[in-house]
Order: structure tokens, then C-alpha cells, then sequence
């Protein structure tokens, strides 16, 4: 799914948006003449490593929803492979496993050419000799196509010094995560692999190698052209610059918007009356009530007052008529069925933790079940090679603490959902549906 | 030099040969799997430790070197 792109923000005034196309041009073709147009020439720098020091000024955290500074993440590759001698690599991860999350399709239907430009300007700040951009296949438009025009225009110019394999992430949630990743690009499952040693000292052939949100490539590519002063012109101090998120509100269709990092959370929510309540980040992410949802903005430090992060920008309101436990019961369960089952405390709580929630979810749940629902997360969190057990447990907590009082209903034998339509957006759990996958 | 222990919890199949040997740092998780104590092990503890390594049948344990 690419999702509709809320074009009420283009603003000349915050000078939004930066990454997607700008709503006059909505239907124009986003082809190379258009970026050329609109952006400029690929900045190539005239030593490799020279862009980091414009990168940390800038202050970009990495988009795909680890917030890591970038800086930090090139250095460490640089460094890494002058310590080994080896030629490191670098992957533009476009995955988006997240079922809720539509702004990395969105973004390489829109802007497949800035998002290019970034991987190949993050090759030549480490020195790589291999660029690779995976991405998912998508049910209503042929992303891979696109690509491969994309990157075929620009081969007949001349603009790419390192040419761009394409590979296709298999439909799996644990797909986009790194090193599950780099798993499937050697060849053998999309599993994650236990770190240390992290990716950028061994990564793809077991060289230094740099995975990056194909959002955050796309913000280098601005920041080479317009510089740090320009990047951190909207968002906070602290957390500079915009974001892609993506919202669902009442009608469940999702909706891509760039915003600046800081604004408030209403903006994004729509109304939030009593009872309401938010899902921030994903299905990884943290349910904060409505009224709490007022108060805080698109930041991690006003998120962490919640307990939230912004993640991969996912902003979903729950409608009145739904129940929280019901659809957190539904997501849990798909959570658990993505496990990669390879660590015991993982394959061992999550389906566990999901039977216990449909049980909550139904109504007059037994004795206990709570309890060990808590006891379950509080064994799986931290203790496998990835964080599928820490996120979903995460989830699941921040779900038993904002639907309290359903919960309490629930107990009672009541619900407060008067519509049984299942909200949230959850795959078939099968690579071979791909039908399904939004 | 200060270690604490580490499993790769991918090799790990909870054998529990680890808790065997070393029941003052791994207890066993109502699976069978170790929880380590996250704590630098003090010294009179290193041998025991070692023991618990090797004694591991997927080598899924580790003495991880702290700075």
C-alpha cells in the first residue's frame, strides 16, 4: 500500500514537505527530470568520509525506528573497516515489516530518487563498494518496478558510481530487522542471528556494513545538497529536522504525512474524547490513553513520559466503537506467530502471552491469567537475540495499563466495543498471501 | 579482569548444564532456559564459571570481558 499522502501540509511557511513530492504536483509523473528538477544534481563530496561531520551537525537519527544518530553509525563502519581492511557495504532497508506502517512504500513510489541519492552518497561517506536496496513487495503498486526504472534512468546518466542491486524482503515481520536481513541476502533464511558482533564490525559477507531506513537516506540526500543549518530548520533542538508518519484514524485507511519532529500529537490524532485512546510507534510500540495523548508531541522526550517512542512515526486512534483488548489480543496473536522460534523464552511466552490475551479479550477471563501474562513478558523481555520479545511485550504491557478499565469490564462478562470489524491491519500469516499484506 | 555471562540464546536448547554448575549466577526459567545473573562475577566464582562454559553443549555460553 502506498496510503493517500495528507497534502494539507505543505506549508510555505515551515517549507514542508521536504521528502514527498509537494501537493501541486500530485499528479505529475516523479520521474528523473522531476527530481532533477526539483533537487538538483546528486552533491557527490570530493573526499569519502567528508559528508559525516554535515551529518552530525545536522543531528539525523536513523527514520526506520532505532533513532540512532547516523554519524555515529557511518564512523563506526569507517572506522571498522580501516581496523580489518575490508570494503564495507551498505543496505538501504525499505522492508517496512510493520503491517501499520505505509510511509517507506510511500516514499519509494514518490521519491525513489532521493532516497537513491542517499544510498549512494552513504557509500561514498564509508567508502563502500556495494549498495543494495531491499524492499517489500507491494500489492497495489509495483514498488519494484519502479525501481528498476529508476535506477535505469539513472544509469543512462551517468549518476550512480556504484551500481544498485535490487532484492526483495520476504513477508515476514522480522524481515526488515538487520540482521535478519542480511540473512536473507546471504542466502539463508530472514532470521535474526544473535549480536555481538554487530553488523557494522561483521555484516554481509562478513564485511562492515551499513543498514539504513531508506527515510533516512532520503534525508541525507537533502542535507548534502541544503546543509545541517537547513535540516535542523524545523523540528526540535534536541530532535531536529521532519518525519514521515503514517496515521489511521476512524475509517482505518492509512494516511503518509512528513511533519516536523515536535508536533503535537493532536495534529496527528484528531479529536481524543474521553475513553479514546492512541497507538504509538507500531506494533512494537505503546497504547497511551486519549487524554494523556493530548499533552504530548511527536519527540522521544515527550513520548518517554508515556512510556512511547516515535519509532517508525505510526500514529493510530483507536475508534470509540472498537475494543483495545480485542484488537491488541489480534495483533499479539500475529506477533507471536512471526517469531523466528530460534530462543526458548521467546517461542515459549509469546504464544502463551497471546492465548492468555484472547482469553482477557472474550470476556471472564480465569484467575491468574493476568498475573501470568505479566510473569510470561517479564521472562521473555531481554532474554532473545532480537527484540521481537522486548517490543511485543512492551506493546502488550502499555495495552494491560491504558485498557485498565475495559479490562475490568471484561471481567464482569461486558465489552464496550459495539463494532466487531477488526481495525488494525494484520497480514495472513503465510508468505504465500502476499494479497493481504498492507 | 572483571566478566559477566552471556548466552547465545539461539544455541541455547536449555540443557541446563550451566545452572548445574553454576547455581550462585543461572537459575532456570519455568522452560528450562538460563537467567544470568547480569552482575560482573566475582572472582571466586571464575572457575565455576569456566566449568559452566565448557560444559555447555552448544557452546551457547560465554565469559564476556568487561571494559
Amino acid at each position: 500500500m502506498t496510503a493517500a499522502t495528507d497534502s494539507t501540509q505543505s506549508d510555505a511557511i515551515t517549507g514542508l514537505p521536504r521528502l514527498l513530492p509537494p501537493p501541486e504536483e500530485k499528479d505529475r509523473k516523479q520521474d528523473l527530470d522531476a527530481h532533477l528538477e526539483r533537487h538538483g544534481m546528486l552533491p557527490y563530496r570530493e573526499r569519502d568520509g567528508v559528508l559525516i561531520a554535515d551529518i552530525e551537525t545536522a543531528g539525523l537519527t536513523g527514520r526506520g525506528g532505532g533513532a540512532f544518530p547516523l554519524h555515529r553509525k557511518l564512523q563506526a563502519v569507517r572506522d571498522a573497516a580501516d581496523k580489518r581492511r575490508r570494503t564495507p557495504k551498505v543496505v538501504a532497508n525499505g522492508a517496512e515489516s510493520e503491517p501499520a506502517s505505509g510511509k517507506d512504500a510511500t516514499l519509494l513510489w514518490l521519491s525513489p530518487h532521493l532516497v537513491l541519492d542517499g544510498l549512494q552518497l552513504a557509500a561514498q561517506a564509508v567508502a563502500a563498494d556495494a549498495v543494495i536496496l531491499y524492499t517489500h513487495a507491494n500489492r497495489k503498486h509495483d514498488v519494484g518496478e519502479r525501481l528498476r526504472e529508476a535506477i535505469n534512468q539513472r544509469r543512462l546518466r551517468s549518476i550512480d558510481r556504484i551500481p544498485v542491486e535490487l532484492a526483495e524482503a520476504p513477508a515476514r515481520f522480522l524481515a526488515g530487522q538487520e540482521t535478519a536481513l542480511l540473512n536473507h541476502l546471504a542466502g539463508r533464511a530472514a532470521v535474526p542471528t544473535f549480536m555481538p558482533p554487530r553488523i557494522t564490525e561483521r555484516g554481509l559477507n562478513d564485511v562492515p556494513t551499513l543498514v539504513q531506513n531508506v527515510e533516512t537516506l532520503a534525508h541525507l540526500a537533502l542535507i548534502a545538497r541544503k546543509g545541517p543549518r537547513w535540516f535542523r530548520s524545523v523540528g526540535t533542538d534536541e530532535e531536529p529536522g521532519s518525519m514521515l508518519t503514517t496515521m489511521r484514524r476512524q475509517d482505518g485507511q492509512p494516511k503518509v504525512a512528513e511533519v516536523p519532529l515536535g508536533i503535537p500529537l493532536k495534529a496527528l490524532t484528531g479529536d481524543l474524547p474521553a475513553g479514546s485512546a492512541v497507538l504509538i510507534g507500531g506494533y512494537h510500540g505503546t497504547w497511551v490513553s486519549g487524554s494523556d495523548a493530548q499533552r504530548l508531541t511527536m519527540a522521544n522526550s515527550s513520548l518517554k513520559e508515556a512510556q512511547a517512542r516515535v519509532g517508525a512515526g505510526v500514529v493510530i486512534t483507536l475508534p470509540s466503537d472498537r475494543c483495545g483488548l480485542v484488537e491488541t489480543a489480534r495483533v499479539v496473536r500475529y506477533l507471536a506467530l512471526e517469531s523466528a522460534g530460534q530462543c526458548g523464552p521467546c517461542f515459549n511466552a509469546l504464544p502463551r502471552i497471546a492465548a492468555s490475551l484472547a482469553e482477557v479479550a472474550g470476556g471472564r477471563f480465569r484467575k491468574g491469567t493476568l498475573d501470568n501474562i505479566e510473569r510470561w513478558s517479564g521472562l521473555a523481555a531481554g532474554r532473545g537475540a532480537c527484540h521481537h520479545p522486548d517490543g511485543t511485550t512492551r506493546f502488550v504491557s502499555s495495552a494491560l495499563r491504558t485498557f485498565a478499565s475495559e479490562i475490568e469490564r471484561h471481567r464482569g462478562g461486558r465489552c464496550s466495543a459495539t463494532s466487531h470489524e477488526p481495525f488494525l491491519p494484520i497480514p495472513k500469516a503465510t508468505a504465500l498471501d502476499e494479497q493481504d499484506w498492507i | 579482569m572483571a566478566e559477566k555471562l552471556l548466552v547465545n540464546p539461539i544455541d541455547c536448547k536449555g540443557h541446563a548444564a550451566c545452572a548445574e554448575l553454576l547455581p550462585e549466577a543461572i537459575t532456570l526459567d519455568e522452560w528450562g532456559y538460563p537467567i544470568l545473573d547480569p552482575r560482573p562475577l566475582p572472582p571466586s566464582l571464575e572457575r565455576h564459571a569456566r566449568a559452566a562454559v565448557s560444559a555447555c553443549p552448544t557452546l551457547a555460553l560465554r565469559l564476556q570481558r568487561l571494559p
